[in-house]
């Protein structure tokens, strides 16, 4: 192999090692803190996975994660984590599945609408169950889970998230997709099921934000439908992948954990004007990142090659 | 299989129909294309020619009527499953995936085509034909960024890439200069030699006489006139549909 083949691998096996590791020098509030990144990382790229591809905006996460939250506030005290990650994962799958069938005909910003109201739907249909049926509106957790351990949970799902994202966009599956975002009515008629290729994605991109759910829920005291099914983790997730930037796996990453970090400082900084300077450090994003970090990076490496190109600094 | 002795048509198509609201777009349609022919269908602008290529590829339903092909029904099937029974289709207004590259263009084609090559078996066909509609320097550029007729070169490979037996051309000529137009005839006949029959939807006159060895004639949905090029374009009929009456001053 090559030394530039060998440059990512490399990179990847660094990046892990240290993640790994971490904990057990790290203060725990850092270790508290990484729990947030990763589970943004996971649910940026997940998002990604089937949005960035196929240009269907959703704005559905919250579903699914609210999905996986209850599923370990269900069985949190029966099952051990990871059967419950997979128990959520499933139910999202399902539920994206199910949802998919009925509205992926929607195209462009009634997608994006129909999504949104999905996840209120859930919400509500959750609060009804839980006062008419259950009469639990608050579940508590009484499980005792070390934030090392759901540091690890997560870390693990962070790889399976990039392995499975890695394995679709070098698959048919993916050429699928991006012929799907570029013109579907031709992808369609150039052989593409599309309806299968939207619907499975869209349910695999489903089941890792579900099981992000379940596996951060242990870290809460309590549940109840308003805090699992919260819009904002919708927008949140949309805004991270937007700002990392499309076309490539480790995109949404990049502007996920800048993202994760910025919140953590604007919420101890500025506790009460929170919502006006995020509002602000969208804007300014928005206006200097037009093309995500991913974009801006590349255009900077255009730049540095012709200013090289052009003679460098004489 | 067909009870009558001659060889069956590769496209049979009979009482085709379709609505939109009160306009009939096709009305009553029926004719048939032979295996290794190539089809001129024309008509003036909106006689329901396009509208016909969508019914045949799966992109909308007729309400009455039906497509056979080698006498297998196509009404009712998904785009993508009539693509894999092998028929395959460019569109009247350019439409390549702009984003990818030329090469990824036809690689998709070749992947989710009748053949459904999988993706590192498909890379020899692919520069294949990228080499055949002449696009082989301009590979691995984006396919929106190459000119009008590289993409339409594009389009070409792509539905070839497909494997049709049945290739529809909607106007894949026009907007070419004249230099274009000889290389891109030249092209359409070659791809006949390689044994791929062809509806093509066209205005450039003098293409349909030197390509088509048949001519279907549209007006207003109904089938005007059939027969070979020079006698259907003669026919007083057709000139009327075209040009209009002598005394409709419209033109």
């Amino acid at each position: 192999m090559t030394p530039q083949r060998l440059a990512w691998p490399l990179a990847i096996a660094a990046l892990l090692a240290v993640l790994a590791v971490l904990p057990s020098f790290a203060a725990p509030y850092t270790v508290s803190l990484m729990l947030s990144v990763l589970a943004y990382v996971i649910m940026a790229t997940a998002w990604s996975i089937f949005s960035g591809s196929t240009r269907y905006v959703s704005l559905a996460s919250a579903a699914f994660f609210g999905i996986g939250a209850y599923a370990f506030a269900y069985y949190g005290e029966d099952l051990s984590l990871p059967i419950i990650a997979l128990i959520g994962a499933a139910a999202g799958f399902v539920v994206a599945v199910v949802v998919g069938l009925a509205t992926l005909r929607l195209s462009g910003i009634y997608f994006v609408v129909f999504t949104f109201g999905l996840s209120e739907l859930i919400r509500q249909l959750m609060i009804w169950y839980e006062i008419n049926q259950t009469r639990t509106m608050v579940r508590h957790i009484y499980v005792d889970v070390w934030a090392e351990d759901l540091y690890y949970h997560l870390l693990v799902l962070v790889v399976v998230t990039f392995g499975i994202g890695y394995l679709i966009q070098r698959s048919k599956l993916g050429l699928a997709l991006r012929a799907i975002g570029e013109d579907e009515a031709v992808a369609n008629h150039t052989g593409v099921n599309t309806t299968f290729t939207k619907v499975l994605v869209f349910g695999v991109s489903a089941a890792l934000i579900s099981a992000t759910g379940a596996l951060l829920t242990p870290r809460w005291t309590y549940v109840d439908p308003n805090i699992a099914f919260n819009p904002l983790l919708s927008f949140l997730v949309l805004i991270m992948a937007l700002l990392g930037g499309g076309g490539r796996l480790y995109g949404p990453a990049l502007g996920a954990v800048p993202m994760v970090l910025l919140f953590e400082v604007l919420s101890a900084t500025f506790p009460h004007q929170f919502n006006i300077v995020l509002g602000a450090c969208f804007v300014i994003i928005v206006f200097f990142l037009p093309a995500g970090v991913v974009g801006g990076i590349e255009s900077l490496v255009a730049r540095l090659r012709a200013w090289r190109a052009a003679g460098g600094p004489s | 299989m067909s009870e009558h002795g001659g060889r069956e048509p590769l496209l049979a198509i009979s009482g085709l129909h379709k609505a939109f609201g009160g306009l009939v777009a096709v009305n009553e349609l029926t004719f048939a294309v032979d295996e290794g022919e190539i089809l001129g269908l024309i008509g003036p602008n909106g006689s329901g020619k396009t509208t016909v290529l969508n019914l045949i590829t799966g992109d909308i339903r007729p309400d009455n009527g039906r497509v056979r092909l080698s006498g297998r029904n196509l009404v009712g099937l998904a785009p993508h499953r009539i693509c894999r029974r092998r028929v395959s289709r460019t569109f009247q207004l350019v439409r390549v995936f702009p984003g990818m590259t030329a090469r990824e263009n036809v690689l998709v084609g070749s992947a989710f085509g009748s053949k459904r090559t999988a993706l590192r078996a498909s890379a020899g066909r692919v520069d294949e034909l990228l080499d055949y509609v002449g696009l082989a320097d301009q590979a691995a550029r984006p396919a929106g960024k190459l000119t009008y007729v590289d993409q339409k070169r594009v389009e070409l490979a792509r539905a070839l890439a497909t494997d049709p037996a049945l290739l529809l051309l909607d106007e894949w000529l026009a907007g070419l200069n004249q230099t274009e137009l000889q290389e891109g005839i030249e092209l359409v006949r070659r791809i006949r030699d390689r044994g791929v029959t062809m509806i093509v939807v066209e205005h450039v006159m003098d293409a349909i006489r030197t390509l088509c060895d048949r001519v279907v004639v549209m007006n207003a949905g109904r089938l005007l006139a059939e027969g070979l090029p020079a006698d259907v374009l003669a026919n007083p009929d057709v000139v009327t549909a075209y040009l209009g009456e002598d005394d409709d001053d419209d033109a």
